[in-house]
């Protein structure tokens, strides 16, 4: 049973942050997610303070807050003239600072792991179960994240065509009369969201990985984005049931696991995907020269 | 003093990574730079930061080298392959790190030091070690200045001047390599970055001159270092690195409002003369077009007089 949970678990983690991460890559904001999983340390740490314990609700408001906060501080360097790269390595660098003082400073009384925060502990996830009226509903994890992943779908769904749109042709979309801002700051809060959800279980540095990907693996399968939607998802899914087993075969951390395996179908498909990977460009490239000689 | 070193070193030298467009390389470099550092642990089973560095800087290389395939050799943009590469390379070195302290040996205690650094508690030769090599990479970048600036402003330029331009990319890469290695013992994987960034970033507000900012880039590397030791070793509790990075964003902050010419404040005071001036102006105008209707009305008076 343990081994299911664990896999569901990531599997969620994966669903969520594939489908989130699709946006980001193409926006060319993939390094904006990793700043928000850094930044919403801070987020959690305060939270954890005002409540004194692990309430997740709380926790989800304060980093969603502290996410937005971050692409609001991105922003506005930027607007001053900034380079977006240098804006977004000082804005998560002083934000993750603050979050490791706090937790430090506090680390007496405060039974949050800096670690844990970290790297995450997905073993651990089938013992701290939900339970309703005394029925054992299952890992408290899972519901979360079941939670978030919905309301992820819930929202891309809703707006689908505007994200499209936003995410191909920012200018037109807002010719046309999208509100761009308002979807971009929507974005953000589903990522830091989602990452807030995720960090438990996969901790905050690998969440960015799995943001970022299983997305770009998709992308290189494919032209088009509801395909590259699902295949980030499954590829997720994959990386994260492979992890798994992978981690159980090295006695080594899960969510490391996770992610080298997410690596290693990312550099297959750099190599041999049928549209653009290595190998096709290498055959195009030859059966080119064979056409023009 | 170590710190000292360090701060100058790194501002020096993220500096010249600014220019280039290249601040969240560091980052990358950094976490990239810990399954180097557990191969080493893991072939020779012994502490020592001479060889955890040689790791980290040959690992390093493997990730400079693998952003730069994927964005030759694939439609994916530079960010995300910063992104992939930071995290796949972190997640092997977080199995390699997990696979160490599972397998009991008892030596492995000081590694997850690296995580968020220890300045405070350094040994003498490990002082030595970072000193020595932020020296040295000082030393390089003074002396290469010239070569080093044309580079990062104008390949093109350079390579007409017959400068092997892809030569000096590879050695600025390198000393940022050794730069973020030498910077991980002070203040872990997560923050390297900022040493790298937020003085250059600072000292970018100041002037335009590329000397005088790299100067100003590692006064400020340097001065964030020192308070950072000094406060993280009075109270306790507190680790050496985040305070170094607060002391960086905050000698930021004061940047950005004062800093002549481009900060907030000195802008503020331009636009309200500005403001000034144009209603100054604005007057003058208006009553002009005064003077000017009225000697209209006059002609006009003239000619129906006539």
């Amino acid at each position: 049973m343990a081994d299911f949970w664990i896999i569901l678990t990531g599997t969620l983690v994966a669903a969520t942050c594939g489908v989130l991460g699709c946006f980001l890559v193409l926006r060319k904001m993939a390094m904006v997610g990793d700043a928000i999983s850094h930044s919403v340390l801070p987020g959690i740490a305060i939270a954890f303070l005002i409540s004194n314990s692990r309430d997740s609700i709380l926790m989800l408001a304060g980093a969603a807050v502290l996410g937005l906060i971050t692409v609001f501080l991105i922003q506005s360097l930027q607007n001053g003239g900034l380079q977006s790269d240098a804006s977004i390595g000082i804005v998560f660098t002083a934000l993750f600072a603050i979050g490791v003082i706090l937790i430090s400073r506090n680390a007496a009384h405060i039974d949050l792991d800096l670690d844990c925060v970290l790297f995450g502990e997905i073993a651990y996830v089938q013992w701290d179960t939900l339970i309703i009226n005394g029925y054992d509903m299952g890992p408290a994890a899972v519901w979360l994240l079941g939670g978030t992943l919905l309301l992820v779908l819930v929202v891309i769904g809703l707006f689908y065509k505007q994200f499209k749109l936003c995410a191909f042709d920012p200018a037109l979309a807002a010719a046309v009369g999208i509100p761009v801002a308002l979807f971009h700051y929507l974005l953000m809060g589903l990522v830091s969201l989602s990452t807030v959800a995720s960090f438990e279980s996969v901790g905050a540095i690998l969440v960015v990985g799995m943001l970022i990907v299983p997305a770009s693996t998709a992308y290189l399968l494919t032209d088009r984005l509801s395909v590259m939607l699902l295949y980030s998802v499954l590829i997720g899914a994959v990386s994260s049931a492979g992890g798994y087993y992978a981690a159980k075969w090295l006695d080594a951390s899960i969510a490391g696991s996770m992610i080298t395996v997410a690596g290693l179908l990312f550099v297959l498909a750099f190599v041999f995907s049928p549209l653009h990977g290595l190998v096709a460009r290498y055959q195009k490239r030859r059966s080119l020269k064979a056409a023009s000689a | 003093m170590g710190s000292l070193l360090l701060g100058l070193g790194s501002g020096v030298i993220g500096s010249f990574t600014f220019l280039r467009k290249q601040s969240l390389l560091g980052d990358a470099l950094a976490h990239a730079a810990l399954p180097g550092i557990c191969i080493a642990f893991m072939l020779t089973g012994v502490k020592s930061i001479g060889l955890f560095m040689l790791g980290a800087i040959v690992s390093g290389m493997l990730a400079t080298f693998g952003i730069h395939a994927i964005t030759r050799y694939s439609r994916i943009k530079q960010d995300a392959a910063l992104g992939i590469v930071l995290s796949v390379f972190f997640g092997i070195g977080v199995v390699m790190m997990t696979k160490i302290q599972h397998s009991g040996n008892g030596n492995q205690s000081g590694l997850d030091k690296y995580m968020f650094g220890q300045a405070a508690s350094m040994m003498l030769s490990d002082v030595y070690l970072v000193g020595i090599v932020s020296l040295i990479l000082i030393a390089v970048c003074t002396l290469l200045f010239k070569e080093f600036k044309l580079v990062s402003f104008d390949p093109g330029f350079a390579r007409g001047m017959g400068i092997k331009v892809g030569l000096f990319e590879q050695l600025l890469l390198l000393m940022t390599v050794i730069a973020v290695v030498v910077g991980i013992q002070a203040v872990g994987v997560v923050l390297v970055a900022a040493l790298l960034i937020t003085p250059a970033v600072a000292a970018r507000y100041w002037t335009y001159a590329l000397g005088v900012m790299i100067v100003l880039a590692g006064v400020f590397g340097a001065l964030s270092g020192v308070t950072g030791t000094l406060i993280s070793g009075t109270l306790s509790n507190l680790p050496t690195g985040p305070v170094t990075v607060l002391a960086a964003t905050s000698l930021f902050l004061v940047s950005v409002v004062f800093a002549p010419g481009r900060g907030l404040a000195s802008k503020l005071l331009r636009r309200i003369r500005q403001r000034n001036e144009v209603r100054r102006g604005f007057e003058t105008v208006v009553m002009d077009g005064e003077r000017a209707v009225i000697s209209n009305r006059a002609h006009a008076a003239e000619r129906s007089g006539d």
